[in-house]
């Protein structure tokens, strides 16, 4: 069985598929540029500090009841949402300015509060999550800290496995998908958690690994054919692998999917986050970090058509 | 085809038969009576987001523990002075971590130096211009020895209160410099739990000021030396009771020897404590040269009772009694058994999961693990045939050794950590599908079928060997950074595509080999 046969040319590198890719992906950034710019991200407790609190009431309760009750305990800004399922909600509660010991009882006393809401006063505590402001500025600080180490390390294996702007495309494609993955948080207002931050970082990982096989086999048709100019060889290579780009996105994609159904609602963000960065990383590795390495080679800019002299062989 | 060196096939079993011994114990929920020592006995743990439990990150709060010392070390320039017959005006706390002394006119500065310098080596000695006053500042040497003392000390203490609460296989560790995890899995009483762990639990004696204008001090003038603390309770109208003590602690909770609870004959709990011998010594000393006054007891600046001394107390025994539920009157006598914390802890993150929670979560993990592995091992199969299965057999080969290395390591499961392996299955089919991309392709291009396979496995090696570092690299970084479940995410991945590397180029290729071994193959099927 083949979903691809070999005999695919595809002119990923002509100059109208160039500008449709960098228009696209310029877009798609630019947009989550600005709206991370415009309305941030919505920060989970982990990064913003504050209550979480999980709860099972034996029966639906009326979201009202519940927010009437829990305004007696003068909170600020509270959320309440249906979460999963009707019996269960989740309320969310910002920092609270009467210390951290008095936060951290909260979640008691919420249940005391809610118990004549509940029908026979049955409430089930589910899940407290209590993040002080000081360790939630540290967790940003550390989860921007391991994007940009990350990167960095990427980008010096890169250079040192091929040259530097191999590293650069590389990189760029990542900085691409990571912003567009968080754009979309941005855009949604989906609630961006410390396990969202760890499926960014998976995505790295993720679209790397797609890049490289991509460049991998760059490499090995340029020492094949010194003689080929730059986007003849590039273009090759991508076809080549193509078969491979789409089997393996592909499997892992139908793996996220079961995520997505079956992995219950605490890994559902993760598994949204991770299913968009495969996507998009599978369709930068193409069409960002090689696009950017044929850029910046010199001797043989847009045009593979053109018969021109061999481009360098090596650089750094 | 060449002969298959018989090494190889012993390893890949080798690899089997360990992963299964290691995997038994955590499938069979422990190790049956016959399963003889030697074998591996560890289980793979659960995360507390998958049975249940409390996840706390406390802070220290050394400073003050450090102000603490310098506190202390008032009384022992007093002593020190006084022992000398060293004239003063007075001796006071100056900042964190210092004292300073307000001389006389005709104090001898030169003689406080080599006085003080001696008797406190762990000090700084200055003086200002005017010479009419000294500080003396603990070295920042012993500050840092102090702070690291505050952390181990509170970490002990902690871990004695934990046991004595009994829950079973905490986790009680130092992390950073200043911080301490608690875990307990499986616990059902979260706000007890934190009130046990968290309560500094200094216990003093103060001298109640019988002479001192209590009225007075609430508008704001308090004497000198005095301080004002309220009782634990509400009682009538009034709000909490105050008091206008003496500041001098005259005795402290570090001289008990025991804590229990008894009951009064109207069946109210209290605690009865016993000092040791330097305790019950200074105890008789106290109540005999106090009779009729009061001495309040003070439990981190609350005061539980002040009793007047009605006769001398022999025998080193007290009772803390302060309408307590009979939970409340266990848990602090757990606390003044265990001591106090050296220095006040804050929580500044918890995490608690419902042990329901936690059943749900690893039920949809088993589902989706199965339904996504099942989906990838049959595309495989469809797709590419008979390498399809070879691929598939090295997935399960990787999923078995994931386990037994989690279980070898110790390792914890969290449910990113699943989310983690369900990712891993997926990608760890990448490296077969590009050497069976890369053998359909040499077959294109006219090779035969052991050259195909030949060269699909060499060309494919170097692109596998990048990728999975590179990917490595971002594992590794996420481990580095990451807390609590991320970093069992982490774990799982990093080890997942070292292992990959062995299953999917090495095992399949020997297995592989092994089929064709001695065949004439004129046809693949991949």
């Amino acid at each position: 069985m083949e979903l691809i046969h070999n005999k695919t040319r595809f002119d990923f590198v002509c100059t109208r598929s160039q500008i449709l890719a960098f228009s696209f992906s310029g877009l798609l950034t630019l947009l989550s540029l600005l709206s991370l710019w415009v309305q941030g991200l919505n920060l989970g407790i982990d990064f913003s500090g504050g209550t979480l609190v999980q709860l099972r009431f034996a029966k639906p309760p009326h979201l009202d009841q519940v927010r009437t009750a829990l305004s007696h305990l003068s909170l600020g800004d509270v959320s309440i949402q249906e979460f999963g399922s009707p019996e269960e909600i989740l309320i969310r509660v910002g920092k609270q300015s009467s210390g951290s010991d008095a936060q951290s009882a909260l979640a008691a006393k919420m249940v005391e509060i809610l118990k004549p809401v509940a029908s026979e006063g049955k409430v089930e505590l589910r899940r407290v999550e209590f993040v002080g402001p000081q360790v939630g500025s540290e967790l940003v600080v550390s989860g921007l800290w391991a994007v940009f180490y990350s990167l960095l390390a990427i980008l010096l294996f890169v250079a040192w496995r091929f040259e530097w702007r191999f590293a650069y495309g590389a990189i760029l494609s990542l900085i691409h998908d990571v912003i567009i993955t968080m754009g979309l948080f941005s855009f949604t207002q989906k609630e961006f958690t410390l396990v969202v931050l760890a499926a960014v970082l998976t995505i790295i990982g993720y679209s790397i690994n797609d890049t490289i096989v991509v460049f991998d086999r760059v490499r090995e048709e340029r020492i094949r054919s010194k003689k080929q100019p730059m986007g003849v060889v590039i273009n090759r290579a991508i076809n080549d692998t193509l078969s491979r780009t789409i089997i393996v996105s592909l499997t892992v994609v139908l793996v996220l999917i079961a995520l997505l159904l079956f992995g219950g609602l605490v890994i559902h963000d993760f598994a949204l986050a991770l299913f968009v960065g495969v996507v998009l990383g599978t369709y930068s590795s193409i069409f960002v970090a090689c696009q950017i390495v044929l850029l910046l080679d010199k001797k043989e800019p847009v045009a593979p058509e053109q018969p021109t002299p061999a481009p360098s062989v090596e650089i750094s | 085809m060449r002969q298959v060196p018989l090494w190889k096939p012993a390893l890949i079993i080798f690899s089997v038969v360990i992963s299964l011994f290691y995997i038994f114990p955590s499938i069979n929920h422990g190790t049956p009576s016959w399963w003889p020592s030697w074998l591996p006995n560890r289980i793979i743990a659960q995360g507390l987001d998958l049975q249940g439990g409390l996840y706390l990150l406390l802070n220290v709060e050394a400073d003050k523990a450090v102000e603490q010392t310098a506190e202390n070390l008032v009384d022992e320039v007093r002593g020190i002075l006084r022992k000398e017959q060293l004239r003063y005006q007075t001796v006071e706390r100056d900042g964190l971590d210092a004292v300073s002394i307000q001389l006389t006119d005709n104090s001898d500065s030169p003689k406080f130096r080599q006085i003080l310098e001696k008797e406190l080596p762990a000090t700084l000695f200055s003086e200002d211009i005017s010479g009419k006053k000294v500080r003396l500042a603990i070295k920042p040497q012993e500050q840092k020895e102090i702070r690291r003392f505050a952390l181990d000390q509170s970490i002990q203490t902690i871990r004695s209160r934990v046991d004595q609460f009994g829950v079973t296989e905490p986790t009680i560790q130092k992390q950073g410099e200043d911080r301490i995890l608690v875990q307990l899995p499986g616990l059902t009483d979260p706000t007890r739990a934190k009130a046990l762990i968290g309560r500094t639990a200094r216990l003093e004696f103060k001298m109640v000021d019988e002479k001192g204008d209590l009225n007075a001090a609430l508008s704001g003038r308090v004497p000198p030396g005095d301080v004002v603390l309220y009782g634990n309770r509400e009682s009538g109208q009034k709000g909490r009771p105050s008091y206008l003590l003496k500041k001098r602690t005259v005795l402290s909770g570090d001289l008990l020897t025991d804590a229990r609870v008894n009951f009064t004959q109207y069946n109210e709990p209290y605690v009865s404590i016993t000092f040791n011998r330097q305790g019950e010594r200074k105890f008789a000393q106290l109540t005999g040269e106090h009779v009729n006054e009061r001495m309040a007891i003070v439990l981190d600046n609350v005061v539980y009772s002040a009793p007047v001394i009605r006769e001398k107390i022999e025998g080193g025994r007290a009772q803390i009694s302060g309408s307590f539920t009979t939970e409340e009157a266990h848990d602090l006598a757990i606390i003044l058994r265990a001591g106090a914390l050296p220095a006040p802890v804050k929580i500044v993150e918890e995490r608690t999961v419902g042990p329901t929670l936690g059943q749900d979560s690893i039920d949809q993990g088993l589902a989706s693990i199965l339904i996504g592995g099942a989906l990838v091992l049959l595309f495989m199969g469809v797709y590419y045939k008979g390498f399809g299965w070879l691929a598939n057999m090295a997935v399960l080969l990787n999923v078995l050794m994931l386990m037994a290395a989690l279980a070898m390591m110790q390792a914890t499961l969290t449910m990113p950590g699943i989310a983690g392996a369900v990712l891993l299955m997926g990608m760890s089919v990448d490296a077969n599908v590009l050497i069976f991309e890369r053998i359909r392709e040499e077959l294109r291009v006219g090779k035969t079928p052991l050259a195909a396979i030949e060269h699909g496995y060499s060309r494919a090696f170097a692109t596998i060997l990048d990728s999975h570092i590179t990917t490595l690299i971002t594992g590794l970084v996420l481990y580095q950074f990451g807390t609590g479940p991320v970093r069992g995410f982490a774990v799982t991945l990093s080890i997942g595509l070292v292992i990959s590397m062995y299953t999917a180029v090495f095992v399949t290729r020997v297995v592989l080999d092994m089929i064709l071994q001695g065949r004439h193959v004129k046809t693949l099927s991949v």
